[in-house]
């Protein structure tokens, strides 16, 4: 029956579930994930993200999350043209942190 | 006794010798069946066309026997390379040609002077078994002693290099450094036994010719037979394509490890990061130390100033493309978005403007420029229009850059279809990353592709930009896509002199410094860049200049950052002066 309205699916993630391994992973590799303040310059200035949904920062919540296979999904889209890591007021290298996620 | 020449002490070198051109022929038909078919028929057709050949042989007497490139670049180590290589060549040359004026000595069987086999040896070791005339005398005890003279040299170049002008140099393994010591003691060892005729001297001295032949190909000194088939592949113009295969072999084989790539790499700011260059790259591919080449190949800022000086032109940033190509990604690039794009031609337009500028993702990032450039376009009276006013699509050389060639293909296609369907013929770049890729990858026919110091200086000699002049001390950075890659060096001068003072900064053109934004390095962290970008703008700074310009959208960003003074673009400072 259509009531014109629905209840959203819960958006609830328990984090003794997650699978953080290659979030852990990246952070030995890359510590600079840690000094992230989640601005989203990354994903404002982002040429793929002008086109779809592309979103650095919600890669990172992705992976945080386990959703590994999103994470690597929405990288697909990436040009790899470095102006996220450009914008980063942390100077994190997020191009590296890319090409990380994907070997 | 002696029947006729020879001595046991000839041994050692013969077998020396044997192995080292076994290995040579079996490497020369390793490397040239590795080739792709299409290269090795390019290869073998290069060698008969009178073009090639011709530089072939320029070059193989250039650089293989007078080390022009060597010269040129710092004349003492010149001499050093040119005393020993060229000294050895002549010693052996010339005792093959006074083979037939030798007068065998006392006892030495004169029947044995025709047989062809002892010719091998007979001038290496002719001293112990005949006497030359003074002539030849003279010519060979001449050479001996620039060699010598050579040896010194390199000796105190080990001692303290900042003698020679070299500020670091390459650091090697045990069987560098043996050999090293090897050839260091040959010719001392002749020359005593030459002038006293003491056994032992001449076993030390086939003793050592031995160890330098035999290690010889596990050396860095296996860039003297690789040399000249390096030459002949680089004329017949390959490409390396595998890291250690075919053209790119032979290339690892000829780099002499010399390290005057150490000294002009723009990481060389400290001991730490100078591992980071060429010689340092090649040394790690050579030995299979696939995970630091690896390493190395992803922190290079590929400005390709190590190949520009490279004294034996080794194209090692091709190398480290085609490693990071081979580095495995397991994700598939997916930029099927990108089809639907088209050009939009503005309301009210209805011809096909006569440039079409593309500003790109780091001019995006420096709107600056972008409204200077509209201001110099307006002020010039062009029929303009933006491809990517809103944003455009990546120009695909951070993609291609980063070894997924197959993947930048999905945006150089859809960026060349936006291009015709504009119906432009003139381009202007303002981004020499763009440019060097619009240039080398892209197909567009009748589209004339200029980047925006080209495009301005055109405007000012064909009189439809006037500038003012001030008296305003610049200096401008070459950036390294449009210096080195293409050769961009007077456009911008000119239009800077119209502009105001050009000082010069330390290290021009070919020679200038990276940034250390570049896009090309995966692995530099934000600190290692830094200290990069302090570096080249102190070199900058030399003749305390009023302003830095460039040309580039990510030189200007990352100077911003550390300069002293100001940092603009060639094109703001063309529209402050119309």
């Amino acid at each position: 029956m259509d009531f014109g309205f629905c209840l959203s699916p819960s958006s609830h993630v328990k984090m003794d579930s997650v699978d953080q391994t290659t979030f852990n992973r990246l952070k030995e590799t890359n510590p600079d994930i840690n000094t992230c303040i989640a601005c989203g310059s990354c994903t404002a200035t982002c040429t793929a993200g002008n086109f779809t949904e592309m979103s650095f920062r919600r890669i990172l919540l992705m992976l945080q999350r386990g959703k590994e296979e999103e994470a690597k999904k929405m990288i697909q889209r990436c040009m790899l043209c470095g102006k996220c890591t450009l914008v980063c007021p942390r100077g994190i290298n997020i191009r590296k942190i890319l090409l990380d996620i994907t070997r | 006794m002696n029947a006729y020449i020879f001595h046991p002490f000839v041994l050692p070198f013969v077998l020396g010798m044997a192995f080292v051109l076994t290995y040579c022929v079996v490497g020369l038909i390793r490397t040239i069946s590795q080739l792709p078919k299409a290269d090795r028929r390019k290869f073998w057709r290069s060698l008969v066309t009178p073009k090639t050949a011709w530089a072939n042989i320029r070059d193989l007497f250039g650089d293989c026997l007078f080390h022009v490139k060597i010269w040129k670049r710092n004349p003492v180590l010149g001499y050093m390379h040119s005393a020993i290589a060229f000294g050895w060549f002549m010693i052996i040359v010339i005792g093959h040609v006074m083979l037939f004026t030798l007068k065998p000595l006392e006892g030495v069987d004169v029947e044995g002077l025709a047989r062809t086999f002892t010719n091998f040896y007979y001038p290496i070791f002719y001293k112990h078994f005949a006497a030359e005339t003074p002539v030849f005398a003279f010519l060979m005890d001449f050479f001996l002693l620039m060699i010598i003279s050579g040896i010194l040299i390199a000796v105190v170049k080990k001692i303290h290099s900042k003698i020679v002008g070299v500020k670091r140099v390459t650091k090697f393994g045990l069987a560098d450094t043996m050999v090293r010591l090897a050839l260091w003691t040959i010719f001392p060892f002749r020359l005593i036994a030459e002038k006293s005729n003491i056994m032992a001297f001449w076993w030390l001295y086939s003793i050592d010719l031995m160890v330098f032949m035999c290690m010889l190909p596990f050396t860095r000194y296996m860039h003297i037979p690789t040399e000249a088939l390096f030459i002949l592949m680089r004329h017949a113009g390959l490409q390396a394509r595998e890291p250690r295969k075919g053209y790119a072999l032979a290339q690892l084989y000829s780099c002499p490890s010399c390290g005057l790539c150490i000294d002009a790499c723009p990481m060389s700011v400290n001991d730490k990061m100078s591992g980071n260059t060429s010689a340092y790259f090649m040394q790690k591919l050579r030995k299979r130390d696939s995970e630091e080449a690896k390493r190395i190949a992803e922190t290079c800022l590929m400005c390709g100033k190590c190949v520009a000086i490279c004294p034996v032109s080794v194209e090692s940033c091709d190398i480290k493309w085609s490693q990071r190509a081979a580095t495995p990604y397991y994700i598939n690039s997916d930029h099927s978005y990108l089809e639907d794009r088209h050009f939009d031609r503005p309301q009210g337009a209805e011809n096909s403007p006569s440039v079409l500028y593309f500003a790109g993702c780091m001019t995006q990032l420096t709107p600056k420029i972008m409204r200077a450039m509209k201001q110099i376009m307006e002020s010039a009276g062009e029929v303009y229009e933006f491809l990517d006013k809103d944003g455009g699509i990546c120009c695909g050389r951070p993609m291609l850059l980063s070894g997924k060639a197959a993947e930048a293909e999905a945006m150089i296609k859809k960026n060349t279809e936006l291009i015709k369907q504009s119906g432009a013929t003139k381009l202007v770049l303002s981004c020499p990353i763009c440019y060097k890729v619009f240039k080398d990858e892209y197909h567009l026919e009748g589209i004339e592709i200029l980047h925006h110091t080209q495009y301005i200086d055109q405007l000012i000699k064909e009189g439809r930009l006037k500038v003012k002049k001030g008296d305003v001390n610049y200096v401008y950075h070459d950036p390294c896509e449009l210096g080195r890659a293409f050769g961009v060096y007077d456009e911008p001068r000119e239009v800077l002199e119209s502009l105001g003072n050009l000082l010069k900064a330390k290290s021009e053109k070919e020679l200038s410094i990276c940034c250390g934004g570049s896009l090309g390095s995966f692995n530099l962290t934000q600190q290692q860049r830094d200290e990069i970008t302090v570096n080249s703008v102190n070199d900058l700074m030399f003749n305390h200049p009023d302003e830095i310009v460039t040309a580039c959208p990510l030189c200007l960003k990352t100077f911003a950052r550390k300069s002293p003074v100001a940092v603009e673009d060639i094109a703001e400072v063309v529209s402050k002066q119309l």
